[in-house]
This record gives structure tokens, sequence and C-alpha cells, in this order.
């Protein structure tokens, strides 16, 4: 028996439309699923990236690493980008991956804005990875990510 | 009720220098997961949409979940394309729309 590879896997065509979703995760997200990576997050992620696999590059996610309060963990994400007309970061979506809603934020960018970069304050009910997946306005997918220990969650839903 | 919104700029700026743009915006951001003393879910009430233009152009915008804290925070960045006035609009569940304008110093 050999071991088949996502792209094989999805061209078998006898994946259901979940196992699809979840095979659209990159490899090094379903390893590491024992983390707690929810299905919501499955699903945001494909809606982000369609079929295409993100290249883990030029994506700078700054987060602390033990967040104390959940309620309000400041970030800041920078993608490296020349933010010309022919080639700028024209979307950048943060995800959560194990909050009730994974779908953080979108950013939308122009040339007019010289850096393809953000800084807030977010949510996070649990310990996780936060995610981060630019879109060019070649259609190139980027993304960057972090894990962030919480002390105490926050969203709101206990 | 309107929100009360603050937007910070540089003192002054060049032309073609990339400045940071910070603005805060007070708001309960309410994400519809919890419940009330009865047991009632309390009704989603966030600021979903936060838009930015300088002299009438887009510069950056943003959609907002539920994941965004409370009293949202935003930073961006623009290439100073001359001088003009920053409009930054934030419209939540309930259709409350705030608007705040500065004028950024160029010289």
């Amino acid at each position: 028996m050999r071991l088949i590879d996502r792209r094989e896997f999805l061209l078998a065509g006898g994946a259901t439309a979940a196992a699809a979703v979840v095979a659209g995760v990159p490899l090094s997200f379903a390893e590491d699923d024992a983390g707690g990576r929810s299905l919501q997050f499955a699903w945001a992620f494909r809606n982000v990236v369609g079929e295409a696999v993100p290249e883990e590059a030029q994506v700078t996610l700054d987060l602390p690493e033990i967040a104390e309060n959940g309620n309000t963990v400041p970030y800041k994400i920078e993608v490296e980008s020349p933010m010309t007309e022919a080639d700028h970061v024209k979307k950048l979506h943060l995800l959560s991956t194990a909050n009730p809603q994974a779908a953080v934020a979108t950013f939308h960018f122009t040339p007019q804005s010289g850096k393809a970069a953000v800084a807030g304050r977010m949510r996070l009910a649990k310990t996780q990875d936060v995610v981060a997946v630019a879109e060019t306005s070649g259609g190139k997918f980027l993304m960057g990510k972090r894990n962030v220990k919480v002390v105490i969650g926050g969203c709101g839903n206990e | 009720m309107a929100a009360k919104a603050r937007i910070k700029l540089p003192e002054s700026a060049k032309i073609g220098e990339i400045i940071e743009v910070k603005a805060l915006i007070s708001h309960v951001m309410e994400t519809g997961n919890r419940k009330d003393g009865q047991g009632n879910p309390i009704a989603r009430n966030i600021i979903h949409t936060f838009t930015a233009t300088f002299a009438g152009n887009p510069v950056f915008s943003a959609e907002f979940g539920s994941g965004i804290s409370a009293n949202p925070f935003i930073a961006f960045f623009m290439t100073v394309p001359g001088p003009g006035e920053f409009e930054l609009t934030w419209i939540d569940d309930q259709g409350v729309k705030t608007v705040e304008r500065a004028p950024l110093k160029v010289g």
C-alpha cells in the first residue's frame, strides 16, 4: 500500500464534500489538527482560497505568544509586496482556527496603501493558531500563521 | 446611537511618504454568541464595515466579524499623494453609520 498525496486524493473523486473541505486545508494543518482546528475554519479557509494551496511565505503575523485576556489580543500583520499597480496585495484575510466564527476580518488594500500592513485587536476563544491569507493582484495566495496561548478566553461564548 | 470615533495622523507628511493612520471607535461589538440572564440569545451587533478614503479616493477598507474586539482599533498605511482629507466610515448591524474626517497637513 502506498500513501496518496492530497492532490491524488482530491482527484480520486470519491471524496465527499466535507472530506474535500478538510483536504483543502494544507497538510501542515491536517497534521496538527489535534490542536483543535474547527470545521468552521476549514470552511472559511476553503472559502478564501478555493482550490489553491497558498504558499507559506511573505506574510508575517505579530501576535503575543501568550495572551492573558482573549477578549483583546493585539495583532499586526504585514505582507511583503511592492504595492505597485501591477503587483500588490488586494486582500488579506484574518482567520481563527478555534473561535465560534472563523472569519475574523478581511482587509482590502489598494496601491495607494503603500504597505500591505494592518494592526488591530482580536478575540481568541482559546489557545489556537491564527492564520492570515493574502491574495495578490496576480491571483496568488500567500499565508502565515502563529500560535497564541490564551489564558482567559474571549468571544463571550462562555 | 452615534459612536465616538477618533483618528490619529502624523503632525505633517511629505508627498510620497508612507504614513500610518490609526482609528478607534467605541462600540460594544456584541458577538451574537452570548445569552442574557434569562437564557435568551443577545442579538449580534458589530461594526461589519470600515472604509477609508483620502481626497475622495479609496485607500483601505475592512469587513469585520465577531472576532474583532470591542471598541475596534485599526491601523493602516497610505502613500501620501498630496494634500487632502481622510474620511473614515464605520457601519454596524443596526445600520448606525459613523463618519469621521481628518485633514492631513502636507508640507
